[in-house]
C-alpha cells in the first residue's frame, strides 16, 4: 500500500487547481506589485483580487487584511506589534495555556526582555478556556488577549466570541490564531469580534510561505519589518503575489467544498476514534469530541511511548505526529496536553492522526489494522507498563 | 530478511561510516541521532558552535548521509533521561568529591539503555556505533568488548558498562580500522562528513570549561557550591577554596596558594569539605578499590583460586574450568583473583596490577608500580591483552 498521510494538520499537498492558478505569476504576471508600469500593474490587480477575495470569506473589509509569511509572522505581529504599540501605557499579556509556540514564545519574549507581565489563561481537560476565568485575569493595563480559534494539536474549537466579548468589556484587545480552522469550520470575524486574527494558505492545500492577518480597521500595530511601503507600512516586502493568488484560490476551493469536505472527514474521524477506543485496549481520546475540527483525532495509549508509536507506524507506511516537532526533529512533550492536565502517561503516549481530502475509508482501516499489534509490542517491551 | 540495525548517527565522520559499512554488508539500516540536551540548558554555545554533536548542523549531517544512504532517519528525544541520569550525576559526582566519566554513565544508562530498548521498539535487532572498539565472544558464550586497532582511539575505556544482553546486541564496526582509514572510506563515498572535525570532549560541556559549566547550571536551578578549606596534608590550613566540585585529583594549577614546594591536590573531603594537597610524591599510591563491577570476557563464577585450579571441577559440566583452558580470554589467575592491565583514566597507560576479588561486584586493585592520582569517580578498566574483562568505578 503507498504511504499513508495522516498529518494534515501538519501541511496539505497543493491542491493542482492552486498551482494552476497561481503559474501565471511565476512567469507572465511576475511584476512586481509595488512598480507604475504594466507588469506592476497586472500584478497588483491580482494581489488586490486575492485580498478581496479572502477578505469576503473571513467577512472583514479588504482594508483591513494584511498579507505575511504565514501563520507564524501573523501571530508574532499580533502579539509583539500590539505590546510594542501600547508600551509604556499598558503592560500585561493574556495567551492561552495550549496556544502555539508562534504565540507563547513572542508573550515569553516580552515578558523577559520588555518586562510585561505574562498569565497564561488556563484550559480545561478538553482544551476550552471560560470566560470568567479570563475575566478574572484582565487588568487594566492588559495590553492583548491571544486565544487560539482551533487548536493545532487535539482540535478543540473554543467560543471565541464569549472569550473575545470578555476581553472587550474590559477595554482588552484580542487576538485568535486560526490557522488550524480557516477553511475548516466557520471563521467570521464579525461574529467572533475579534481585532486580530491569523491565518495561513498550507493547512488547506495552499501554498507554505504564505498567510494573513487581519487587522481591525483603525487598530494601530507597530510593524516587525521596515523599509518600504507594502501592506500600508505594516508589513514591507515585495508582495508575494503568486502565493497571495494561491491563498485566496484555496480559501475558495475549502469553502466550496466544506460541506462535502468536512461531513466525509468527520465520519470517518468519528469512525475512527470509535474503532481505535474499541480495539486498542486503554486508549484514550484526548480534546472534544463535539467542539472539534473534524479531521483532528488526537489519542493517548498509555504504557507506550509517543514517539516510538511514531517510528513504528512510519515504518509501516503511516505518517502520524506526536507533540510538537523541535528544530532538529525530536519530538517534545505536549504542552497542550499538559495544559488540559491530562495524566502524564498519557500525554506521553500521544499521538496526533489528522485526516485530509485524500484519506480514504480504506487507509484507515489498514492504519485500525496496524496501529493494535504496535500498541501490543510497546506495551510489551515497556520497563513501566503492566496492563 | 536482513538484519535490522539501529545506527546511532553523531553527524561525524565515523558514525556516517558505520552506517556505510552497515549497508554495504547487507543490514538494512535505520539511523538515529539522539538529542541529548540543548544549549539553553547547559550553555557555552556563544564560546563553541562547530558542528557538534546534538548541534543542528550535526542533526542535519545526520539525516542527509541517511538520504545519501536511503535509509530513515530519526531524531531520538532522549534530553529528559540524560539530564536526569548524566547530567545531575556528573554534578553531584563533583559535589560528593569524586571526578565523574559522563561518557561511561551516558553509555549504560541512555545509549545501551534507552537507546537499545528504542531499537528493539522499532523492530532493529542491533545496535551500532561508531566507537573504536570491536564486540568479541569468548567460547564460553560472554560477549566482551576488544580494544580497537587504532591504538590512538581505542575508546574501549568508555564502554566497560555494558552488559552481556546489551553486548550481544550491538555493532562496532571500525574497531578494526584506523581513523585515516575511516576518513578515507567517507573521502571515497563522497560522504559529507569526512572532514568533519572530532570533538572527544564531554559533548554538553560545549567550551570544556566544566567550572563554567558547574557554575551556570547550578545558578540556574538556583543550586550553589559550598565554600571551605585548603589543607595541607600535614594539617596546614592553606587557603580557602570555593567548592570542592572546581577540584581533581591530583590538579596542580589554580589552586591560589603560595607555598616553597609545588603542591597538587592529594584527596577531597566531602565530609569536612575540603580540599587536602600534599606534595607530588604523595600523589603516588599502589592500591585502590573498585566498585560496581560490570564483567565482560570474565567470569568470576567460572574462577577457582589458582591453587585449586589443576584439581578442581568447579565449571558445571566441564571437568575443569572451561576458562582456565583459555588463555586466549582469560586473564592469568592468581589466589583469589587474576592479573590485568588495568587503566584508571581514558589517557592513562594501562599498568600490570593483581586483581582480588572481594564481593560480587567490587575487587582490591594492587599495582605492580605506584600509580599517580588514583581518582575516585573515575572508571577503572581491566584488559587482558586487547580484551576487555570488567571495569568499574574507583572508591
Amino acid at each position: 500500500m503507498d504511504p499513508i498521510y495522516l498529518d494534515h494538520n501538519a501541511t496539505t499537498p497543493v491542491d493542482p487547481e492552486v498551482i494552476e492558478a497561481m503559474l501565471p505569476y511565476f512567469s507572465k504576471g511576475f511584476g512586481n506589485a509595488s512598480s507604475v508600469h504594466h507588469f506592476g500593474r497586472e500584478a497588483k490587480v491580482a494581489l488586490e483580487n486575492g485580498r478581496e477575495r479572502i477578505a469576503s470569506f473571513i467577512n472583514c473589509q479588504p482594508s483591513e487584511l494584511y498579507f505575511t509569511s504565514g501563520g507564524t509572522e501573523s501571530d508574532n505581529l499580533s502579539v509583539l506589534g500590539t505590546a510594542y504599540n501600547l508600551q509604556g501605557k499598558k503592560k500585561h499579556l493574556i495567551v492561552g495555556a495550549a496556544e502555539h509556540h508562534a504565540v507563547l514564545e513572542p508573550a515569553e519574549f516580552l515578558h523577559h526582555k520588555h518586562g510585561f507581565d505574562l498569565d497564561l489563561l488556563e484550559v480545561d481537560s478538553e482544551g476550552f478556556s471560560s470566560p470568567f476565568k479570563l475575566a478574572r485575569l484582565i487588568r487594566d493595563d492588559t495590553a492583548l488577549v491571544s486565544v487560539m480559534h482551533g487548536n493545532n494539536e487535539t482540535g478543540t474549537v473554543q467560543d471565541i466570541a464569549a472569550l473575545c466579548q470578555k476581553a472587550h468589556e474590559k477595554g482588552t484587545l484580542f487576538h485568535t490564531d486560526a490557522v488550524q480552522s480557516i477553511g475548516k469550520v466557520p471563521v467570521d470575524v464579525q461574529e467572533l469580534g475579534v481585532d486580530l486574527l491569523s491565518l495561513t494558505g498550507h493547512k488547506i492545500y495552499g501554498p507554505k510561505g504564505t498567510g494573513a492577518l487581519f487587522i481591525r480597521q483603525g487598530l494601530k500595530i507597530e510593524p516587525l519589518f521596515y523599509g518600504g511601503s507594502h501592506e500600508k507600512k505594516r508589513r514591507p516586502g515585495t508582495e508575494n503575489v503568486a502565493g497571495v493568488v494561491g491563498l485566496a484560490k484555496a480559501l475558495e476551493l475549502a469553502w466550496k467544498r466544506h460541506d462535502e469536505d468536512s461531513a466525509r472527514i468527520g465520519d470517518l474521524a468519528d469512525y475512527f476514534i470509535d474503532q481505535v477506543l474499541k480495539v486498542v485496549p486503554q486508549s484514550r481520546f484526548n480534546g472534544s469530541r463535539t467542539n472539534r475540527i473534524p479531521q483532528t483525532v488526537n489519542m493517548s495509549f498509555p504504557g507506550a511511548e509517543g514517539e516510538s508509536i511514531i517510528l513504528s507506524l512510519d515504518m509501516k507506511g503511516v505518517a502520524a505526529s506526536s507533540g510538537s516537532a523541535c528544530t532538529s526533529g525530536a519530538t517534545e512533550p505536549s504542552h497542550v496536553l499538559k495544559a488540559m492536565k491530562i495524566p502524564v502517561e498519557a500525554g506521553q503516549s500521544a499521538v496526533r492522526f489528522s485526516l485530509g481530502r485524500a484519506t480514504t475509508r480504506e487507509q484507515i482501516d489498514y492504519v485500525l489494522q496496524e496501529l493494535p499489534p504496535i500498541i501490543e509490542r510497546l506495551r510489551a517491551m515497556s520497563p513501566t507498563y503492566n496492563g | 530478511m536482513p538484519r535490522k540495525v539501529l545506527v546511532a548517527m553523531s553527524g561525524g565522520v565515523d558514525s556516517s561510516v558505520t552506517a556505510l559499512l552497515l549497508k554495504e554488508q547487507g543490514y538494512d539500516i535505520v539511523g538515529a541521532h539522539m538529542k541529548l540536551w540543548d544549549y539553553a540548558d547547559v550553555g557555552g554555545e556563544d564560546v563553541y558552535r562547530d558542528g557538534r554533536c546534538c548541534s543542528l548542523d550535526a542533526v542535519n549531517d545526520c539525516r542527509a548521509v541517511c538520504a545519501d544512504l536511503e535509509a530513515p532517519f530519526y531524531v531520538l528525544n532522549l534530553s529528559r533521561s540524560f539530564k536526569e541520569d548524566v547530567i545531575e550525576n556528573f554534578i553531584d559526582e563533583y559535589k560528593a568529591g569524586r571526578t565523574p566519566n559522563p561518557c561511561v554513565r551516558c553509555n549504560s544508562h541512555i545509549k545501551w539503555s534507552e537507546f537499545l530498548r528504542k531499537a528493539a521498539e522499532v523492530g532493529c535487532d542491533y545496535v551500532a556505533t561508531g566507537h573504536y572498539a570491536g564486540i568479541g565472544e569468548t567460547d564460553r558464550g560472554r560477549f566482551f568488548t576488544r580494544k580497537g586497532v587504532d591504538v590512538t582511539r581505542d575508546q574501549s575505556y568508555v564502554l566497560w558498562g555494558l552488559s552481556q544482553e546489551a553486548l550481544s546486541r550491538t555493532l562496532m564496526p571500525l574497531g578494526r580500522m584506523t581513523k585515516a582509514e575511516v576518513r578515507e572510506v567517507a573521502r571515497r563515498h563522497g560522504l559529507r562528513t569526512a572532514e568533519r572535525r572530532e570533538s572527544r570532549e564531554i559533548c554538553f560541556v560545549a567550551d570544556d570549561d566544566y567550572h563554567r559549566f558547574l557554575r551556570e547550571y547550578e545558578a540556574k536551578q538556583g543550586r550553589s557550591f559550598k565554600s571551605g578549606e585548603i589543607v595541607h596534608e600535614n594539617g596546614a590550613v592553606l587557603g580557602k577554596h570555593e567548592g570542592i566540585a572546581f577540584y581533581t585529583i591530583g590538579q596542580r594549577r589554580g589552586l591560589g596558594i603560595a607555598y616553597p614546594t609545588p603542591l597538587y591536590v592529594k584527596r577531597l573531603d566531602p565530609v569536612e569539605n575540603r580540599v587536602i594537597v600534599g606534595d607530588e610524591y604523595s600523589m603516588f599510591s599502589r592500591e585502590m578499590t573498585v566498585e560496581r563491577m560490570v564483567w565482560q570476557a570474565f567470569d568470576p563464577d567460572a574462577t577457582v583460586p589458582a591453587s585449586d585450579a589443576a584439581h578442581s571441577s568447579v565449571g558445571q559440566a566441564s571437568p575443569r574450568p572451561a576458562a582456565l583452558n583459555d588463555s586466549d580470554f582469560t586473564p592469568p589467575l592468581i589466589d583469589g583473583g587474576f592479573r590485568a592491565d588495568v587503566k584508571i583514566r581514558y589517557q592513562h597507560q594501562a599498568a600490570p596490577a593483581r586483581v582480588e576479588l572481594l564481593t560480587e561486584d567490587s575487587v582490591r586493585v594492587i599495582f605492580d608500580e605506584r600509580q599517580r592520582a588514583l581518582t575516585p569517580g573515575q572508571s577503572a578498566v581491566f584488559y587482558h591483552g586487547d580484551i576487555l574483562l570488567g571495569g568499574g568505578v574507583i572508591g
